[in-house]
């Protein structure tokens, strides 16, 4: 293999590195609020509401994600009313399309993952909040969806990979992110070989680091379900006896 | 000007587009049926290397399955399709023919999503493997079976009752994966959608026609696999 | 004199045919420790969570001090308050101690004690921490401040739930079988700490199992059976052989 070469392409793919960062990270900020407003919904809204969230799941995560962008990307220009609306602007930049069926495509996945976390909080983590005379959305916010956010948090580490490799795929709306970039000097030099070890290497270590930094994470927002450090919690029988 | 409307387009009339797309999606499902064979075929030896191997064949295994699961499939589909028809070239070439030979679009795509669906079935198979209950081998040794009839019998009907969920799902993923495929211009749902737009200049109409169609067999797929399920899974029922 | 410190009126609560309650009157007077035994099923713990609207009762009347909680009937004949926001504030004023603690295991128990001060009552955080650590400390378990509820044993947790009530400074105390969930060596401590809140004068409404609570502690002993109050009184009286004859099956068993 031709070292030289291969360290050159590097070099020439780390030129995607924020484009892929950027769109991974901007996808999954709009994802989360989605997934969060698709599960609660599901969970607790209004019957309708609940038909159409659970619609949205069902489209998104039934249909190819490069189907989708490309919907999005090339089939809104198709109307005249999406041309000349004030959205337009917005729909006809690559960018943007992207980051919409990014996040769409995200939202849809994920809104698994936190209905799956907020079912495993307790009806009486919840019902507690209340008695204390805490408003629902104060006990949701303070109280179930933390521990929600916790329980969830391996599962959407997973997501957040899967999406980082998904950014790929904008390269075929035209954005130069990583994929994109190789593809163009696979074109250019026909060192396909050299090329897929090159942006293999990026991704596998980006998704390194975002591995890492999700069991960081896990590690600091789960102490309340490890045992204390020194074992088992000594019975404190010097203060059973409470004052009367 | 005046267009032709949706419902002209998808039509089976003169003009419409019906009977392209429906072979297409046919093609969309030979391309996702093979490359989830050659994944299952190759998910089961990762399986089995990571489950039986010694240090060494774990560890290729191990590198194979975290490589497979960073990396864009994307980009596995082009290192399989300009890859391949250069290997194909060179190949040739030791046989005296020069010029440019092509690896089929079918052949690069459904290796390349097989290869990536692999990992996916090796992660399944091993997790279902582990599921079996120890206790329920050990009665079949204990009665005197010998170790083919033994994994034969009991050890894989057991191990394919816990693989059919994860197996269902990898189904759906390599589904939708196979959409990749188009890059090679093989004539699956969503080139044949691309082709369309492209000559009628209604892109909306034929994208959105593509991911109904998906959507028609990701759903079929869904109730299959869910009546599947509920076969195999009797007498586990209480 | 001052209006009681819990009324209820012909108390009533359906869920679907089943008919949990059929008309509970009951009062407690400020400062009085109220015990109320049943077996289970006859409706003890729905009446104690209609009290603070956890349950939404289908008929009767609901009085926190001298405000009634006013319920109307929606479109699907479903009995709901009429000002949620009323009954959050008088929620806040009935302290809660169920039986499975429920203390949010995200927070320490000293975060527990002070979420709802801070973020219902509005106090400050410096004001809210010193309150929380004598009420840890009343109840005995202001070491394990920092713990988070895993890693306490029952007791522990229950206590901590019961300096999560008291941190409210509610006018009336309701607990839920608050040692059922209990290994019998722990329900002693817990025990201890309720009676010298009874002591301090506190009202309190206990659905209980424990005889020795209910015969040493309280001031006045309810025997509820099949959603109706059966008998009451006095400890004395009702122990002392002055209740129903099911009550005295039930208190001998």
């Amino acid at each position: 293999m031709d070292f030289p070469f291969l360290w050159q392409t590097v070099q020439t793919l780390s030129a995607g590195i924020p484009l892929t960062l950027l769109l991974a990270t901007l996808s999954v900020s709009i994802g989360v609020v989605i997934a969060i407003t698709i599960a609660a919904t599901r969970l607790w809204g209004p019957r309708a509401l609940q038909q159409a969230a659970k619609f949205y799941v069902f489209v998104f995560r039934g249909t190819p994600l490069l189907v989708q962008m490309f919907l999005i990307y090339y089939g809104l220009g198709q109307f005249e009313a999406v041309r000349s609306s004030f959205l337009w602007p917005v729909l006809r930049e690559p960018f943007w399309c992207a980051i919409l069926a990014l996040s769409l495509n995200t939202g849809a996945y994920g809104s698994e993952i936190v209905r799956g976390g907020l079912q495993s909080v307790g009806h009486g983590q919840r019902e507690a909040a209340m008695a204390c005379g805490m408003s629902p959305w104060l006990a949701f916010r303070r109280i179930v969806l933390p521990q929600a956010v916790r329980q969830a948090l391996p599962a959407y580490g997973n997501e957040l990979i899967l999406l980082c490799k998904a950014t790929s795929l904008a390269s075929m709306i035209t954005l130069m992110e990583i994929t994109g970039l190789a593809a163009k000097l696979i074109s250019d030099t026909y060192r396909v070989i050299e090329v897929f070890a090159a942006a293999g290497a990026i991704y596998l270590a980006i998704n390194f680091v975002l591995t890492r930094l999700v069991a960081f994470a896990d590690h600091r927002l789960t102490a309340h379900l490890r045992p204390v450090a020194t074992g088992k919690p000594a019975p404190d029988t010097r203060l059973t006896g409470a004052k009367p | 000007m005046d267009r032709p409307g949706f419902f002209d387009l998808m039509s089976f009339g003169p003009d419409g587009w019906a009977p392209a797309l429906l072979q297409a999606t046919l093609m969309t499902l030979a391309v996702a049926g093979t490359g989830y064979l050659i994944g299952g075929t190759l998910g089961a030896l990762l399986a089995w290397a990571k489950l039986r191997g010694g240090p060494v064949l774990r560890g290729i295994a191990g590198t194979y399955t975290t490589v497979l699961r960073g990396i864009p499939d994307l980009l596995v589909i082009y290192l399989f399709y300009f890859g391949g028809s250069m290997m194909l070239t060179k190949l040739m070439r030791g046989f005296g023919y020069e010029g440019f030979v092509d690896l089929p679009g079918f052949a690069a795509g459904a290796m390349a999503i097989g290869v990536v669906s692999a990992a996916q079935h090796a992660e399944v198979f091993r997790g279902a493997y582990r599921a079996v209950n120890p206790g329920e081998i050990e009665a079949a040794s204990a009665i005197g079976m010998s170790r083919s009839t033994l994994f034969r019998r009991i050890v894989l009907p057991l191990t394919a009752r816990h693989a059919l969920p994860g197996m269902g799902n990898v189904w759906q993923i390599t589904l939708k994966e196979s959409a990749l495929v188009s890059v090679t211009g093989v004539v699956e749902l969503l080139r044949q959608a691309q082709i369309g737009a492209g000559s009628t200049r209604q892109p909306f109409y034929f994208f959105f026609a593509a991911a109904v169609l998906f959507l028609v067999v990701t759903w079929g797929s869904g109730l299959i696999l869910g009546r599947a399920e509920r076969h195999f899974n009797r007498g586990l029922q209480r | 004199m001052t209006s009681p410190a819990i009324r209820l009126r012909g108390l009533r609560k359906s869920f679907g045919a089943n008919e949990v309650l059929r008309g509970v009157d009951l009062e407690a007077r400020q400062g009085e420790v109220v015990s109320i035994l049943g077996s289970s099923g006859s409706g003890k713990s729905t009446m104690l969570r209609c009290i603070n609207l956890l349950e939404t009762p289908s008929g009767g009347e609901v009085w926190i001090g001298d405000e009634r909680i006013e319920l109307v009937t929606d479109r699907a004949g479903r009995a709901k308050p009429v000002d949620p926001v009323k009954v959050q504030k008088l929620r806040a004023r009935v302290g809660m101690v169920f039986q499975s603690f429920n203390l949010w295991s995200h927070k320490t128990v000293l975060e527990n004690v002070m979420e709802a001060p801070i973020h219902v009552l509005g106090r400050s955080k410096a004001e809210a921490k010193d309150e929380a650590l004598s009420f840890l400390d009343k109840v005995g378990i202001a070491a394990k401040r920092d713990a988070y509820p895993a890693q306490l044993s029952g007791g522990q947790q229950q206590r901590a739930a019961i300096a999560r009530a008291l941190a409210m400074h509610p006018d009336v105390m309701l607990f839920d079988e608050p040692t059922s969930a209990l290994d019998p060596e722990l329900v002693g401590e817990v025990l201890r700490v309720m009676r010298g809140l009874a002591e301090e004068g506190r009202t309190m409404l206990v659905v209980t199992h424990e005889m020795g609570f209910a015969r040493d502690v309280s001031n006045r002993v309810v025997f509820l059976h099949e959603g109706q109050i059966d008998c009451e009184g006095s400890p004395a009286e009702l122990f002392g052989g002055g209740g129903s004859d099911r009550f005295q099956r039930f208190a001998t068993t």
